[in-house]
């Protein structure tokens, strides 16, 4: 009945979409008031250059980076999939929102309207791309999904001179530029608001506090987003495909419109943060989108704890920190003492030592660590932690656990240890009908209508 | 039988699978009345099996018609068999393993369900009572198999026959009509399975289900079955009450041999 009371009074809090636990609710409205507040102290030099702090757009990365990685998340931590490919669908995001705020075809529609589009749009490839991948299992399935990630951005790449004739008849072209080619489309409109103080704010690089305002709030939803689709009847089919596909099937679950849903809803994840990314740098690349990326996405998805969101939150802050503002800052005293021993040596490998460089090592090391430390992330979902090591009482379930349930689920484990077979006949007399008793032979006539009489 | 039983809740009609060059059903009649208690038994291999997956819609018949509750669900997807009210157990358990008990039931309950995505994520009101009533009634089914204090348990962790009653639970969630029991006492001692064999009993008088059991042990069939139905290399080689069955002697020589049925 608890559950009840608490299913009704979730709506109340505006925290309580991002957790219900209130002392997590109390970290969390902590953090996001440090977030708010951070770029102020950055901008104000509060940080001597020894701290190893973020500045504000490194902040920004951090937190775009979140929200791929809770997006990627709903295909690879619920539903099971394994997206190799999760940066074609943030491609398909970014161009959108390119093409129709830029000078490209001279669309120039407002960021707040393009973001829609750009969402649809990348939930859009989600399906067309998840659909031909439907039949395959497992490493199948991550093949044609990595081949995907592969192909998505080399089309934008060349699609900058298309001549199309049917039947001599010119249909597109001469030499039609879609895409921008290796330039991308630059520049891009940033999104604006109007301020009451007269000057209009820009939400781009040139004013990283707005845009990081921007970038937190996206998480913040897309956060919100993915912990209702977990507690939903979605997110239980999901789990359940995870599972057991053959076996989710055989309980009613459509795996194909329920498989669709998970690559539509991750991949619109990753479409707010194209719009957001593209407007922000004011430009696209093709380069920029590479396999590097969703690989990157996955490590933190898997670092994090596949399946949990304050799993992927961690995990992609820790990673882009790292790579973003640590190794950048930690460089300054790694690299003059080894670049200057390379002078010394003749060494071109020590001369041209950037310690930066080497950010997929260190991930890839962080990764074969947490392998063999901590398979199930740094804050596993329950479910990963009880498969992992075998616990059996759920923190972050669904319907969480009670104390005494527990203690029960204890005392009857002892009772079944020296009787290891409930009695099913028992289980059958629980029912709310009265009916013949347990242990008595099968009566010869069952009262019921329909049997052998 | 008496005459309700001439209502028939499953029909298939010459019902055929070929895996390649095997045939593994060939043109099986075989029907089910409504509330019965009917049994599919063979020895290994017979096709057992093979036809449970075809009428769970897992395969595709290559030829014959398959009838549940007048509908035609040949060749329909085994989502669409469920919603057509027929769930089933599997023979080599097949729960979700890392979810807890009540879970598993509510995953069984998913089509009765209406919430789509979107309502998900903006839970009106209509959503969150149903998925307070799914709960409820979760619990209920798991009340009913006497695993009410098991609900926050991953599945994983349950000893063994309560798995075996997780699966009956989550499969009577879909609110089927017909119950599939895919070989529910492999691996049980005679002791659980003569308890079983209540139990089944018992839920079929109570919940109006009709009952098709797999089992590839007679003695275990005889029991609660009001018809049996055997097969044998993939053909169906006898049909009738458990008595008549016993007396075959096509049957007797497709489980101990030839030799054996002359004797008798």
């Amino acid at each position: 009945m608890t559950q009840v009371v608490t299913l009704a009074r979730r709506s109340l809090n505006p925290l309580s979409g991002l957790t219900h636990d209130p002392r997590q609710r109390r970290i969390v409205a902590v953090l996001i008031l440090a977030a708010l507040i951070y770029p102020f102290l950055a901008s104000a030099g509060l940080f001597p250059s020894w701290v190893p702090a973020p500045t504000t757009n490194n902040l920004i990365v951090m937190c775009y980076y979140a929200v791929l990685a809770l997006g990627l998340n709903i295909v690879v931590g619920f539903a099971g999939l394994l997206d190799l490919g999760y940066v074609a669908f943030y491609v398909f995001g970014a161009y959108t929102t390119a093409f129709l705020g830029s000078e490209q075809f001279g669309f120039h529609l407002s960021w707040w309207v393009t973001v829609w589009i750009a969402v649809a749009i990348a939930a859009l490839a989600g399906v067309l791309l998840g659909a031909p991948t439907l039949r395959l299992r497992g490493d199948y399935l991550a093949i044609v999904t990595l081949g995907f990630g592969e192909i998505v951005p080399l089309m934008f790449k060349n699609l900058d001179k298309i001549n199309i004739n049917i039947a001599g008849q010119k249909i597109i072209g001469p030499d039609f530029n879609l895409t921008g080619g290796v330039l991308g489309i630059n520049p891009i409109d940033p999104p604006t608001l109007p301020s009451p103080f007269g000057k209009e704010i820009i939400f781009s690089n040139s004013n990283p506090h707005a845009s990081l305002y921007l970038i937190l709030l996206i998480l913040m939803v897309v956060f919100f987003l993915s912990r209702r689709l977990r507690d939903s009847r979605l997110g239980r089919a999901w789990m359940a495909i995870r599972e057991d596909e053959t076996a989710a099937e055989a309980m009613g679950i459509n795996t194909v419109s329920t498989k669709l849903l998970a690559f539509a809803l991750g991949a619109s994840c990753s479409g707010f943060v194209g719009a957001f990314v593209s407007s922000y740098q004011t430009a696209v690349f093709p380069e920029s989108f590479n396999f590097a990326i969703s690989i990157t996405i996955l490590i933190m998805v898997v670092l994090g704890g596949m399946g949990s969101l304050r799993g992927a939150v961690l995990g992609a802050f820790a990673l882009s920190y790292v790579s973003e503002t640590f190794l950048p800052w930690a460089g300054t005293f790694v690299n003059p003492p080894i670049n200057s021993l390379g002078d010394a040596t003749h060494v071109a490998f020590f001369t041209n030592f950037t310690l930066s460089a080497y950010n997929y090592l260190i991930f890839g090391v962080v990764l074969v660590l947490m392998m063999i430390f901590r398979p199930e992330g740094l804050l596993p979902s329950a479910t990963r932690r009880a498969e992992l090591h075998g616990e059996g009482i759920a923190a972050e379930s669904t319907f969480g656990t009670t104390a005494s349930v527990a203690e029960a689920a204890t005392d009857f484990e002892e009772a079944a240890g020296e009787l290891p077979i409930a009695d099913w006949s028992d289980a059958a007399g629980a029912a709310a009908e009265p009916t013949h008793a347990a242990d008595e032979p099968p009566p010869s006539n069952p009262p019921s209508a329909g049997g052998p009489a | 039988m008496t005459a309700v039983a001439t209502e028939l809740i499953l029909e298939a009609t010459k019902v055929r699978k070929e895996f390649g060059g095997l045939t593994a059903c060939s043109d099986i009649d075989f029907t089910i009345p409504r509330g019965a208690i009917v049994s599919l038994i063979g020895p290994n291999g017979a096709g057992k099996t093979t036809f449970f997956n075809m009428i769970t819609g897992l395969y595709e018949p290559t030829a014959g018609r398959i009838v549940f509750n007048g509908r035609d669900i040949t060749g329909a997807k085994p989502h669409e068999v469920v919603r057509a009210g027929i769930g089933r157990t599997f023979q080599n358990i097949r729960l979700f393993g890392n979810m807890t008990a009540i879970e598993n039931v509510l995953v069984g309950l998913h089509h009765t369900l209406r919430g789509t995505w979107w309502q998900a994520i903006l839970q009106p009101p209509s959503v969150r009572r149903e998925e307070i009533r799914a709960l409820e009634r979760g619990r209920e089914l798991l009340n009913l198999m006497g695993l009410a204090v098991r609900e926050s348990d991953y599945a994983r962790n349950l000893p063994y026959g309560d798995q075996r009653r997780l699966e009956i639970a989550r499969a009577l969630a879909t609110d089927c009509k017909l119950l599939l029991l895919d070989e529910p006492t492999a691996g049980m001692n005679p002791e659980e399975t003569r308890q079983l064999t209540t139990f089944v009993r018992s839920l079929r008088d109570r919940l109006g289900l009709t009952i098709l059991l797999i089992e590839h042990d007679m003695k275990v069939v005889m029991g609660i079955s009001e018809r049996v139905t055997v097969l044998d290399h993939g053909e169906k080689i006898a049909e009738g009450t458990p008595a008549e069955v016993q007396a075959d002697a096509r049957v007797i020589e497709a489980y101990l041999g030839r030799g054996a049925a002359g004797e008798g």
